[in-house]
Order: C-alpha cells, then sequence, then structure tokens
C-alpha cells in the first residue's frame, strides 16, 4: 500500500458518505477561519471570582485530587520550604531540578544541606523538582510545556514531584493557557506555537484498575506537592 | 481479533454463571454511577457543554476531509508523519515496518481500543517483538491472556483475588515469590515490575483521545501516567488513531474533555492530560526523536455516510456500559468483541457485520439509561433499533423469530381482529387462572415462565380499558 494511495481512498470515502466532492474555496476558506481564530466554547463561570479566589478554589480542587498544597510568602521561604516537606515525608534531601532560570532565582545556597542536581530524570531519581507554566483553578490543574528548562521526564519519573508556582502564574479555565501558548509562540499562530509536550497535571499518579480502589502511584508520582509562591514576580 | 459475538447468548450464560464476575460486576456500577451524578451536579454547565460537545463533534464530521487534511499539514510541519491506513492490516504494516526502523525488540503501549481492533499484540509477538500492556487494567489482562471487558476499565471483570493470584503466577519466575493481598501492594508489584519495561522499550504505542487539526497535535488522557511514560521514554513513539477522532481547534477539545472524565469516572479531570506535537525540539531537554500517526479508517469513513453517523461522535468514556443493566449482568467478554455494552451494541454490526453481531442490538432492554448519560448525547436505543430493522429485513434473525413477528404484523395492521383475538385472549386467560391468580408455566412463553410468574388478568385489554376510560 503506498502512502498516497491510503490518503486519498479514505478522503475519498469520506466525500462519498458526505455526498459531496472537495469542498469549495469558500467553505474552506470559512473552516480555515475557525482554525486561525480559535474562539473558546462555553468556560464554566465557577473561575469568574477575584484573583485570591481563584488561589483558594485552586488549592482546594487540588487537594481534592490528593496534591498537597503549601502557600509561602515570598521566593526566600522555598528552598526552606522544599527541604521542610522533603524531612516531612523522610525523603532523601537529594533532589533532581529542571534546568529552569525561574528556579535558579531561589535562594537554594540557604540550604546547603538539598543535594541539588540539575536536568532530565533518570531512574534513580527520587524527588523532582520544576516550576510550571500556569495553574487553572478550575480543577486544580498545573500547566507544564517540555523545553530546554523542562524536561518532562521530570514530571513523571521521580516518585516525589514537587512544583513551584508563583501564585500569580494561578489563572481560571484550560482556555487560558491555550491564549498563554499562543501568545509565547509568536504571532503567527498557525499551529507552530506549540511546545513538543504540554502536560496537564491534577494531582498525583492514581489507578482504581483493581476492584475500583483509588490508589496513588500507579505509574507516574506518588507525590505532587505544590508550593504556591506569594509575591513573587518571576 | 476473532469475534465471538456469535455466541453472544452462550457467553451470556457463562457469564450469569460465574460467581467471580457477577462479584466483580455487583461492584463496579453502582461507584461509577454516584460519581458521574456528583460530578455533574458540582457544574451548573455540564449540560450545556454537553449540547456544545455534540455540536463541535457534528461539525467535524461534516467536514471530516477538510479537518483531516489541515491536521496532516501541522504533523507533517511539526517534524512528524501521518500514515493513512484503510484496513488494520495496513496499520499493522505500518506499525511494523515503524519497529523494524527502531530495531525494536519490546514495545510498551498505553491502552488503546484500536490496538484491539487491529489484533496488534498477536501480530507483534508473530514478528518476534514483545508488546508490554503498561495501563494496570491492561496489564493484569494481558497477563491472564485474556480481552479488556470495558473500555476504560479493562480488567473490572477481575477481582482482587483472581489478581493476586494471577501476579503470584506470573512474577514469581521474577523472584516475586510473595503472594500479596493489599491492592496497594498489588500496585506498587505492577509499578516495580513494569518501570524497567519502559525505560527499556524501544518503541512506544499510544491511542489518542483526540487530533488536533489546528495544531498537529495528539492528546491522551489517562490517570496512571502509563501513557506518558510510553510516549516520552522510547526513542520512537507511534500514536494510533481513528479519523474520527480528529477535532478542529485546542478550545473544542478542551470543552469535550470537561464531559469526558466526569461522564467517565465522575473526577472533575483525569490525572494526566498530554498534548504532543511532533518529535523533540533541538534544544529539548528530552523527548522521543521521531513522531508517527497511523490514522485507521477501518470502516469510519463508511459510517459516516450511514444511518450509524452519530456512533462516531462516541469518545469512548464508558459510560454507557457504566449504565447498561444488561452490561452489568453479563459482563463485558459476553459481546464477544473489541468494545462491549451499549455503544459496542451498534459499533461491533457496523465494524465486523451484522451477520457476525446480530444478537448485540437485541441485548438492550431500551431502558434508554445509555442515551440519558452519554455526554455525546447518541441516541444508542434508537440506533440499536434500527440494527433490529436491518436484521429483520436482511432475513437474518430465526425463521421461528420472523413468522412470528410476521404473524403479529398482520394482525396489528387489522384493528378489528386484533381486538377481537386479544380480548378472546385476555378472557380466557383470566378465567383460566382465576384460582390461583397467576401463571407458572404457559405455552409459548417458556422462556418467560422459567424465572417468573405472569400475573392473570383481571380485566380487560388496554385498549378495551382506554376506550371505556374515554367514555367515562
Amino acid at each position: 500500500m503506498s502512502a498516497t494511495g491510503g490518503r486519498d481512498a479514505i478522503l475519498g470515502s469520506i466525500r462519498r458518505s458526505l455526498g459531496r466532492g472537495p469542498l469549495d474555496e469558500a467553505a474552506r476558506a470559512a473552516l480555515d477561519e475557525r482554525l486561525a481564530k480559535p474562539q473558546p466554547n462555553l468556560v464554566p463561570a465557577r473561575t469568574d471570582i477575584p484573583q485570591d479566589e481563584r488561589v483558594e478554589l485552586f488549592t482546594s480542587m487540588a487537594e481534592a485530587v490528593f496534591a498537597t498544597v503549601d502557600r509561602v510568602s515570598g521566593a526566600d521561604a522555598v528552598p526552606g520550604a522544599v527541604a521542610d516537606y522533603l524531612a516531612q515525608h523522610n525523603l532523601p534531601p537529594a533532589l533532581v531540578m529542571a534546568p529552569d532560570p525561574a528556579l535558579d532565582a531561589y535562594p537554594w545556597g540557604e540550604r546547603p544541606m538539598l543535594a541539588i542536581r540539575r536536568g532530565r530524570a533518570e531512574e534513580a531519581d527520587r524527588v523532582g523538582v520544576t516550576g510550571a507554566v500556569m495553574g487553572f483553578a478550575e480543577t486544580g490543574t498545573l500547566m507544564m510545556t517540555s523545553g530546554p528548562d523542562h524536561p518532562s521526564s521530570l514530571n513523571f519519573l521521580p516518585e516525589t514531584h514537587i512544583v513551584v508556582l508563583p501564585a500569580e502564574r494561578i489563572g481560571g479555565a484550560y482556555e487560558e493557557g491555550w491564549a498563554h501558548l499562543r501568545a509565547e509562540g509568536g504571532a503567527d499562530a498557525d499551529g507552530g506555537f506549540m511546545p513538543r509536550t504540554v502536560n496537564l497535571v491534577t494531582g498525583p499518579s492514581r489507578t482504581a484498575d483493581i476492584e475500583q480502589t483509588i490508589t496513588l502511584g500507579a505509574h507516574g508520582p506518588r507525590r505532587l506537592h505544590i508550593v504556591i509562591v506569594e509575591g513573587d514576580e518571576s | 481479533m476473532d469475534a465471538t459475538s456469535r455466541s453472544f447468548v452462550a457467553n451470556a450464560r457463562a457469564g450469569l454463571q460465574d460467581a467471580d464476575l457477577q462479584t466483580s460486576l455487583a461492584r463496579f456500577q453502582g461507584g461509577f454511577q454516584v460519581k458521574r451524578v456528583e460530578a455533574a451536579k458540582r457544574l451548573p454547565e455540564f449540560e450545556a457543554l454537553r449540547d456544545e460537545a455534540r455540536a463541535i463533534k457534528d461539525h467535524t464530521l461534516a467536514h471530516l476531509d477538510h479537518y483531516l487534511e489541515r491536521y496532516e499539514e501541522q504533523v507533517t510541519a511539526a517534524g512528524g508523519t501521518v500514515h493513512w491506513c484503510q484496513t488494520p492490516e495496513d496499520a499493522r504494516q505500518v506499525i511494523l515496518s515503524l519497529c523494524q526502523e527502531a530495531d525494536a525488540r519490546t514495545v510498551t503501549k498505553s491502552k488503546s481500543m484500536i490496538a484491539e481492533e487491529m489484533e496488534l499484540n498477536p501480530f507483534l509477538e508473530e514478528h518476534g517483538i514483545e508488546p508490554v500492556e503498561t495501563d494496570l487494567g491492561e496489564y493484569v489482562v494481558q497477563l491472564a491472556e485474556e480481552r479488556p471487558s470495558h473500555i476504560i476499565a479493562p480488567a473490572v471483570h477481575k477481582t482482587k483475588d483472581q489478581v493476586a493470584d494471577l501476579f503470584h503466577e506470573k512474577h514469581t519466575p521474577l523472584g516475586r515469590t510473595r503472594r500479596l493481598d493489599r491492592v496497594e501492594e498489588l500496585v506498587e508489584e505492577a509499578r516495580e515490575v513494569l518501570r524497567p519495561r519502559y525505560l527499556a522499550a524501544d518503541v512506544g504505542i499510544t491511542g489518542a483521545n483526540f487530533l488536533i487539526a489546528e495544531t498537529g497535535s495528539s492528546t491522551i488522557v489517562t490517570n496512571e501516567g502509563n501513557g506518558d511514560l510510553t510516549q516520552i521514554l522510547p526513542r520512537a513513539p507511534i500514536v494510533i488513531a481513528t479519523l474520527e477522532k480528529v477535532v478542529p481547534t485546542l478550545e473544542d477539545a478542551t470543552t469535550i474533555m470537561r464531559v469526558l472524565a466526569r461522564s467517565a469516572t465522575g473526577q472533575e479531570f483525569s490525572t494526566y492530560t498530554t498534548v504532543s506535537t511532533g518529535p523533540r525540539r533541538p534544544d529539548d531537554a528530552d523527548g522521543p526523536e521521531a513522531y508517527h500517526v497511523v490514522l485507521l479508517d477501518n470502516g469510519r469513513s463508511r459510517m459516516l455516510g450511514s444511518e450509524f453517523r452519530e456512533v462516531l461522535r462516541c469518545i469512548k468514556c464508558g459510560a454507557c456500559m457504566n449504565h447498561c443493566p444488561v452490561y452489568g449482568t453479563v459482563g463485558g467478554h459476553a459481546y464477544g468483541w473489541v468494545y462491549p455494552g451499549p455503544v459496542g451494541a451498534v459499533l461491533t454490526p457496523n465494524l465486523i457485520g451484522l451477520e457476525e453481531a446480530r444478537h448485540l442490538p437485541n441485548a438492550s432492554s431500551f431502558c434508554g439509561r445509555c442515551e440519558e448519560v452519554c455526554p455525546m448525547r447518541i441516541p444508542l436505543p434508537g440506533l440499536m433499533r434500527k440494527l433490529r430493522e436491518q436484521e429483520f429485513e436482511r432475513r437474518l434473525s430465526p425463521a421461528a423469530v420472523r413468522s412470528g413477528i410476521g404473524v403479529w404484523a398482520w394482525l396489528a395492521r387489522r384493528p378489528a381482529l386484533y381486538r377481537c383475538l386479544t380480548g378472546l385472549g385476555i378472557r380466557v386467560l383470566g378465567m383460566l387462572g382465576r384460582r390461583r391468580g397467576r401463571f407458572t408455566r404457559l405455552p409459548l412463553a417458556g422462556g418467560w415462565t422459567a424465572a417468573r410468574d405472569l400475573p392473570a388478568p383481571e380485566g380487560a385489554t388496554f385498549h378495551a380499558l382506554w376506550r371505556k376510560g374515554r367514555r367515562a
């Protein structure tokens, strides 16, 4: 089977079923307009609330799906919050961190006991620390994108995933994330704005495949800990 | 896969007598139903979102050729490749050559019903490539050498004890000799056994919940994270999807996502929703080096022109089987092919032929719950009724049934005779049954009275009562 043979046969079969030939220019232009200027559909009203309430909603939604949330004031408090979390959970003070300039800006040097490696996740890494592009209050969801500063493997391989999220980055609905990516990815929004991977993460890994018993840590992280940083403009 | 839909009646009987299956089925539906209702209640816009989701898919299906062309252009622009495959055999050959190019010995797989449709696992094994299922339920089913019995909960037919026995047997050669008896321990053991398999796999195969025409992206939705480990760790990921998975924009996919998890498991949102676009970028810190999409038709383009087009809106959430009294009684394996439950009763006859699957559209009480809960508002009972009509018109049903329906239809078209005969029948039955008030056995209705009594008629026919009531 040649590749084009399959393509033409399938498109031909679709058009036969739709009872028409290829669309005319005007019809194509109308559909392409819909693609070029994507419009939000109905967006639930639950996030039409002031920013401080959005942070509250984000927190309660994330906690409802077994994430833990810590709110700290100021960038200076981040390394301590991470070190304390590890100590409380009897985790080793060793972590792999995304090579993210925003994370580098936190004063990690004040916690010399933390052994930090920067890069992508390896099999032996038990704790990963990353940032997130945004949080969505709608369901307590984090949005993370792949790139030089954020290896996707950090979101899945280590059994504990700590995410540092400035409170300013908490938005309402997922649509705000797509708008953000289009704006960041350049004005010619022709699809080329997408990073290789966009992860929307809502709580730690879970399964209910055995007798519908919800169990955390199926394949991805057992623990998802979100450190919300107030007053961090990074 | 070899369908056993022909033997639905025998399959169902076996299901009814399987104590473990009955234990599992008794447990599962209630939880899903309550969680769905609660999730819907928490979102005032839920019903309006269902309407929008339906409209998005209808629009896409009406312009499917255009959106697929645009989708392919964007995949190509992002450095990926779309392989158009008419048949499962075409798709298997493409996947095999991609695996061979990657010199693959093991392939990790994230749950995909399309892979079941193309019988991918036995095919890969025949060619010396080991497929490893990574979704916990699929892994259980693969170890047991069975098939999924539910599209989102593949091992829902198994009890914890059965899984414990299975792991004990299959993991003992790996040095894990203790029989575990807690769910957490079983999940942990699967995690430990599968982790090195992810890291060693050469190719990772995932399905897709959506293909996005705007960006050339594929989207997977999981709770375990297995799909992500499957698609970011191996060098060569392969996405397999059918034509109707495409939607125009990220916003359109988002709207449907809002009804997907709520309908499926009652979650607000699944744990992991991942949008992938092309291979890794030059400065990416990790990620796969290639990106291939195997786009399978297998009858969908034909269904688009049939009276069954609406079933192509299906987003495979499983709500219809979570609410179906027949599924809940006989289990998913009885349906005999990839898709069980009400949606299977419509899809299976369309995809493998009504001759093979004529029992399935009859395995419904038409209670209507499937249509009520379907997030995409697919009129499943109506579509099953159309298949029943086709079954009759194409003379696929047994002669006794056909002649019985024929006699009834002849009579029903003669109202005076119908009323006379039914009125007579009711009077005779009423007299015969007056003493005991019920029948434990009746000629021609043995199937009905085998499991219950028929109350004896006490008055007149419905027609007669209706006429009398109107005059009164």
